[in-house]
């Protein structure tokens, strides 16, 4: 017992066992991203907001009172009278094993269920480590061009405003040293350090991703929102990791146009559906704007496949084939309600060609499986 | 720096045992919020590694940066006792704090329910803290850690230490008005010793755990093992916690009485006071309640009998002898719950009050669950009973804990409850669960 005395300045364990449950948090958070990125709350808000997630996970589970049963005693300044409300009980969650949901009554301590908290943009990211463009190759394009430079060298003459103050500091010292004495001493123009830059030649990655979406009559809410909510992160990830990438929008029902960005995710209409008119405007897009000597492109097309006719399918696998070598990948996703197998998707089933990708959505974890299948992450990616 | 009219540590302690307090020898220790903070969240300093711990640090440490609270101390039960000082504390504060240190290590030495605790569990626990290291070096940090999950979900359930029979007498407490009734009131005098004996094993899930299941390895069967004795260490604070903050708040104010205090100081020291025994929402206050108890037992009956309850009780008799109509009245208690979809303010009525707290603080607000069957089906299943006493159990938190039951048992676990009235078992074989109604 005696001469027992720990040195508590060695105790730190806290903060790796904090560690490891930050850890933990982010990977039970991972396994959850394809529930957390549909949520309806997070597609309308600003990146820096944050949300907050139950982790059932880790919870630390043992035998316990239902938190919702039973009274308990509080104490207070006099001020309740009997019958005073205090708060309410959340209703269970159906379906849900884990019991009731989240909302638990003002201070009123229930249900202590851990909440991990992370922003928009820290989930973003945690979904983009995944993600990249397949098959991207440097493009060399005239018109865009991007002057970059880098301070790489130092240099004994510069401007006094790139002066590099450790390295003059440092050779000062050395200077006096040499001669013998310590410290600093007076300054001689041969001293100062300045940082230089040179120019990079950049070769940029350009790409154009070309987003075509159904709007026609059949294209209910759950599908909208499914095409949307794709197209809100692929969005997002692209202009999160790529400087240069830039989209075309076509909405189409029996006809297709181009449309700006916000119309892209507001319109709603009605009609008939002829897929080929949007892979008609999306080759001429690729024939007149953007070509493949100098494009990366990236074509994805979201529909219920519920198209006008046979004769249709076929002019619109016409387009395709003759698109397939222009693009690095072409993503078709299919949203459907039901079980059954569209036209569409039976015409392109014959079609067997590695840049051509098929995702079926059917209900909304399958968002994260389709961003995976169209923009999977290759070895070579930044 | 340092006042001079402020009392040493020594001098402290020497106060405390003019007063009539017996403390073990104490170290002092100013360290800073961080190192304090992790004492607090592990319980003693030198615990085996966990993230359920870390979890708690992060969420302590956060109230503390956010200015939401503000631990002053924690103390160690050991002999000599550890009390670790918060650096940033002032004088008055440091002062308010050893004095309030005096009582809980007082209580740690003097209160029976804590006689057969281990004194050196500093050192006990480093050693345990060793040899999770080994295992995670031999085992992997994964399997270690997913073994630890196991058994702490169930490291409550350990029988809880009872102290050795006692021959001096409690003071009386208040007699019910008629007094007729009195021989109704004598407790039950003589329980069969091998009864109670038999209660214990059956609600040492650990113990069980440890001897009966075929599927440990030895170092799992070791892990379980110091689980199980580090909770034993902690179960008499468990059960006191009321009592011993309250005997805490009852010295500081006795020996700062015997201080010669400026009068900005005594200010102060009422203005500290009152923070700490301040009402807590929906929540009861220990160090309010525990200390108007004892204030209370000490004007009406006297010292000597406030020393004879820190003595002899633990938070279930405290409250059920002494909790009386008046002190309710004044500490605003009242009762509140559940009706249909509220919570709502059900009553003030003393009586209810008392009760419902004394169940609160009854076997440490924890459900009790024994083993009935080690070889349940013959199969060598677990089967586990949950003693009903009138509060359902959290159901889905029940099945997951069933699954770390499986990982300790390594074969089908069974849990015997009731839920809104019905008896239920619910089962896991390790892949599935299942509900059946009775």
């Amino acid at each position: 017992m005696a001469g027992f005395v720990p040195d508590w300045t060695l105790q730190r364990k806290g903060a790796t066992d904090q560690a490891r449950h930050q850890q933990k948090i982010r990977e039970a958070l991972k396994q959850r991203l394809p529930d957390l990125i549909t949520e309806d709350s997070i597609l309308t808000a600003d990146g820096g907001r944050v949300i907050r997630v139950p982790i059932r996970n880790l919870e630390e589970y043992k035998f316990r009172f239902d938190p919702w049963q039973g009274d308990r005693v509080g104490q207070d300044q006099g001020e309740l009278k009997q019958g005073d409300i205090l708060g309410q009980i959340p209703a269970p969650v159906s379906g849900d094993k884990a019991g009731r949901g989240a909302g638990a009554p003002g201070e009123i301590p229930g249900i202590d269920y851990l909440e991990a908290e992370i922003s928009i943009d820290d989930l973003a990211g945690m979904l983009f480590e995944d993600l990249g463009l397949p098959y991207l190759k440097p493009k060399m394009l005239s018109n865009l061009p991007r002057p970059t430079f880098q301070f790489k060298d130092i240099s004994k003459r510069g401007l006094m405003g790139n002066l590099d103050k450790r390295r003059s500091l440092r050779e000062n010292l050395l200077r006096h040293a040499r001669q013998g004495e310590t410290g600093l001493g007076a300054w001689k123009p041969d001293d100062l350090r300045f940082k230089t830059w040179v120019n990079v030649p950049q070769e940029d990655n350009n790409a154009v991703v070309i987003a075509m979406r159904d709007i026609s009559g059949s294209m209910g809410d759950f599908k909208k929102l499914m095409a949307r909510t794709f197209a809100f992160w692929m969005l997002r990830f692209l202009r999160t990791k790529y400087e240069s990438v830039e989209v075309v929008f076509i909405v189409h029902h029996t006809q297709a146009r181009e449309v700006t960005e916000e119309e892209f995710f507001q319109l709603g209409e009605s009609g008939g559906t002829k897929v080929s008119s949007a892979y008609e405007l999306c080759w001429e897009v690729v024939q007149n704007r953007y070509p493949a000597s100098q494009w990366n492109i990236y074509p994805v097309h979201f529909s219920d496949g519920d198209n006008w006719s046979d004769a249709d399918n076929r002019r619109t696998v016409e387009f395709l084939e003759a698109m397939l070598p222009l693009v690095n990948v072409f993503g078709y996703a299919e949203i459907r309600e039901g079980g059954y197998t569209s036209t569409l998707m039976s015409a392109f089933g014959k079609l067997r060609h590695p840049r051509f990708q098929v995702v079926t959505i059917g209900n909304k974890r399958d968002v994260y499986t389709a961003l995976k299948k169209f923009f999977p992450r290759t070895p070579g990616d930044e | 720096m340092s006042h001079s009219n402020y009392p040493t540590d020594d001098e402290i302690w020497h106060l405390a045992r003019q007063q009539g307090l017996d403390p073990f020898p104490i170290r002092f220790e100013a360290v800073p919020a961080t190192i304090l903070y992790e004492f607090a969240a592990y319980l003693i300093p030198g615990r085996m590694s966990h993230w359920s711990y870390g979890k708690a640090f992060h969420a302590m440490k956060t109230r503390y940066d956010y200015g939401l609270n503000k631990l002053y101390e924690m103390v160690i039960n050991a002999d000599p006792a550890y009390a670790f000082l918060l650096d940033s504390n002032s004088d008055l504060e440091n002062t308010f704090v050893r004095a309030h240190v005096m009582g809980h290590v007082d209580f740690f030495k003097n209160n029976v329910h804590f006689s057969n605790t281990q004194r050196d569990m500093l050192e006990v626990v480093s050693r345990h803290a060793e040899r999770v290291r080994q295992y995670q070096f031999e085992q992997g940090v994964e399997a270690v850690e997913r073994f630890l999950d196991a058994a702490l979900s169930i490291q409550e359930h350990v029988a809880v230490p009872h102290p050795p029979l006692l021959s001096v007498k409690r003071p009386k407490g208040p007699t019910p008005s008629g007094g007729s009734w009195s021989d109704l009131w004598q407790p039950q005098a003589s329980v069969p010793q091998h009864q109670l004996k038999v209660r214990e094993d059956e609600s040492d899930l650990l113990q069980f755990i440890i001897d009966h299941s075929d599927e440990l390895e030895e170092w799992q069967r070791d892990v379980v093992a110091m689980v199980r004795d580090e909770m034993i260490y902690f179960w008499p604070q468990m059960r006191t916690k009321i009592m011993n903050e309250g005997w805490a708040s009852l010295w500081h104010i006795e020996l700062m009485r015997e201080m010669d205090l400026t009068d900005a100081d005594v200010i102060n020291f009422a203005r500290l006071h009152s923070s700490v025994t301040a009402p807590i929402p929906y929540q009861i206050n220990p160090y309010a309640i525990g200390y108007r108890i004892f204030r209370d037992i000490w004007d009406s009956q006297g010292k000597e009998s406030a020393f004879l309850v820190r003595t002899v009780d633990d938070d279930v008799s405290f409250l059920r002898n002494y909790l009386t109509e008046p002190l309710i009245d004044e500490l605003h208690l009242y009762v509140f719950g559940p009706e249909q979809d509220k919570i709502v303010v059900k009553s003030r009525k003393w009586e209810l009050v008392r009760d419902r707290l004394v169940k609160e603080v009854f076997h440490g607000g924890l459900p009790i669950v024994e083993v009935v069957d080690g070889d349940f089906h013959r199969r060598g299943e677990l089967y586990l009973i949950h003693r009903h006493e009138g509060t359902d159990l959290d159901l889905p938190y029940a099945e997951r804990t069933l699954e770390h039951v499986h990982l300790l048992w390594g074969r089908p676990v069974h849990l015997e409850t009731v839920s809104a009235q019905h008896k239920v078992v619910l089962s896991f074989d390790g892949k599935a669960h299942s509900r059946a109604t009775v």
